[in-house]
């Protein structure tokens, strides 16, 4: 594993008890401050909003939903309507130095070519999905038999927009596969905190309810 | 097919010569230089305005009107007495809200409400133009609008917004005028007339031209009116302003005053008979030379082109911040057309904002009471606002 560096839970603000997801908070750290971000799939635009507040991030935004599509106009965000499987293609390359895709990897149709522009569209990509390995997961579906539903996954197998769940290790070997570098990683407890220590990617693959990445083209 | 397509005692070429509104009289050394090489002077530009200019000057906001939109964006219309075009998005308490903005909304060149177009009188000869009115184009429009400004004392707008042909504008002063447009929200509307459209225009241009009483472009000295040409020519763009489910929940093939097909050419169907209602109404409150002009004008427009083909360079640079809504329905300036213009913005690292509403009202949604554009665009232009310190 070519990881460089895990994220320390020392890194978040101080303020981090607002009201801001801590899973936003962790990406908050990953983006230097004053740089040019897009988030794809940016739902309500929080996690632009807190990037533009706490780091002066230029920030952009692509959402699937009209819903999320007002409120980042409210809030005064840059927000495209529009659906990351076929508007990232329209993008130029090395336009943002970050492109991040928070919790949306496993709702497109093809996530392989998803990453691939990411990669190209920003100097890093920052990804985060919820981890289909973890303990969980697999319990419910080797002991009950069933899809599983927990607070990352939380809707049922007919009604979920998620199409291509992953694994931690499995993205590991996405990022291998489109020649992604692997800059940070870092696995998120049960609630939403960067696990402490730093583990061996099986402990992660088991215990981390998401997976959180800073990738950099190879 | 008794019904007449012209009122008798309705002079729609009055506003062209006596307007009902304000008007900026630019003098033979004031001239404008149209792209089509000549310079037009004297000419004047009709407008009006809502709301009061702050001190600091920041709060104007330019209103671009459609191909047969005018002025009357809040008011009443004098020729037709109905309230504002654009009610619903304008005026207290609505997204452009006149109680904070200085709303503008200009006619403009080579319409028929005010400001000089065909059915003006030539100074040179003393009759109307008609076809010795130099083709007019979007960007002659924006530049004519750009004098009004300066002559107004407004060095920058908050904000540029406008519909279809006025989002033409929009985008046509986004690219032209970079640093004096804040904010700007092109809606339905395309980087350029697609052949589609440009068909369309030429069908109604056809209508007009083959009326007898057109002749030549020079009606107006006979004292004649192309008035069925006219009514053509809005009967057949007004059904691409419409869509076929909004076409069909209000008329489907419901008969109009009768029970049965009387076997006739009579408008035994309300959508035939809605129709010659629509072509007679515009003909008492339009010009027919002006309608040649400006669909002309949109026909022209096409943005990438006059910068090397590639739309991004238009907005090169750009700091103004914008908006771009289409609607689902809108086959006229379908969402393609807005994802282009949204693509060269991305390109061109412009902070822009896209919006899809759904919607099955066709292109004429704009004009229409559709929640979901009203929200978006009070979102965006109360947050523009913020931005602007207002």
């Amino acid at each position: 594993m070519n990881v460089t560096a895990s994220l320390a839970p020392a890194g978040l603000p101080q303020d981090a008890t607002g009201s801001a997801r801590i899973d936003h908070l962790v990406m908050l750290n990953l983006v230097e401050p004053g740089s040019r971000v897009l988030d794809v799939g940016c739902g309500d635009g929080s996690l632009l909003a807190l990037l533009r507040d706490r780091r002066g991030v230029d920030g952009r935004g692509i959402e699937l939903s009209r819903e999320g599509v007002n409120a980042c106009l409210a809030h005064g965000l840059p927000v495209i309507q529009g659906d990351a499987d076929t508007d990232l293609a329209a993008y130029p390359d090395d336009a943002f130095d970050y492109v991040i895709l928070s919790q949306t990897i496993q709702a497109t149709r093809q996530p392989k070519e998803v990453l691939e522009h990411l990669l190209r569209i920003g100097r890093h990509a920052i990804v985060s999905f919820p981890n289909f390995g973890h303990w969980r997961v697999r319990s419910e579906l080797m002991l009950r038999g069933r899809m599983p539903v927990t607070d990352t996954l939380p809707d049922p197998w007919y009604a979920t927009p998620n199409i291509h769940h992953c694994t931690i290790r499995d993205f590991v070997g996405l990022c291998r596969l489109v020649g992604a570098r692997i800059e940070r990683a870092s696995a998120l407890d049960a609630s939403g905190h960067p696990m402490r220590f730093a583990l061996p990617w099986w402990v992660w693959n088991l215990v981390g309810t998401q997976g959180v990445f800073l990738l950099r083209r190879g | 097919m008794a019904t007449p397509l012209l009122k008798p005692g309705v002079d729609p070429a009055s506003q062209a010569v006596e307007p009902t509104s304000p008007v900026a009289l630019f003098g033979a050394d004031e001239a404008l230089a149209m792209d089509a090489g000549m310079d037009l002077a004297p000419w004047q530009i009709a407008y009006q305005t809502a709301g009061t200019l702050n001190e600091a000057r920041s709060n104007a906001v330019l209103v671009c009107h459609a191909l047969t939109g005018d002025q009357h964006v809040v008011n009443t219309h004098p020729v037709t007495g109905k309230p504002g075009w654009w009610e619903r998005l304008v005026g207290p308490g609505k997204p452009v809200d006149t109680d904070r903005y200085f709303v503008i909304c200009a006619n403009v060149v080579g319409s028929c409400m005010g400001t000089t177009g065909p059915a003006s009188l030539n100074p040179a000869t003393g009759r109307a133009y008609g076809l010795d009115f130099p083709l007019v184009t979007i960007r002659d429009m924006v530049r004519g609008q750009a004098m009004l400004l300066d002559r107004l004392g407004i060095k920058d707008l908050f904000l540029c917004i406008g519909g279809s042909m006025g989002g033409m504008q929009v985008l046509q002063w986004a690219a032209s005028y970079p640093e004096r447009v804040f904010a700007a929200m092109p809606i339905a509307t395309g980087a350029r007339h697609s052949a589609q459209n440009i068909a369309f225009h030429e069908v109604g241009r056809q209508a007009i031209l083959a009326d007898p009483n057109w002749h030549g472009g020079r009606y107006l000295d006979v004292g004649t009116r192309p008035a069925k040409g006219l009514g053509v020519a809005r009967m057949g763009a007004h059904i691409t302003y419409l869509s076929e489910p909004a076409l069909h929940r209000k008329f489907g093939r419901r008969l109009q005053d009768r029970d049965a097909p009387t076997f006739s050419f009579d408008a035994d169907f309300q959508i035939e008979s809605y129709l010659r209602h629509q072509g007679i109404t515009f003909v008492e409150r339009f010009d027919a030379n002006a309608y040649l002009y400006l669909t002309r004008a949109m026909d022209y427009f096409d943005l990438a082109a006059d910068h090397g083909g590639v739309l991004a360079n238009a907005f090169r640079g750009t700091r103004t911040r914008f908006c771009i809504m289409s609607f689902t329905s809108d086959w006229l300036f379908p969402t393609a057309d807005s994802r282009a213009i949204v693509h060269a913005l991305n390109a061109a690292a412009a902070p822009v904002a896209f919006v899809e509403v759904e919607s099955d009202k066709g292109h004429d949604a704009f004009l229409l009471d559709e929640p979901a554009m009203i929200s978006a665009a009070k979102g965006f232009i109360a947050a523009a606002a913020r931005e602007r310190g207002l």
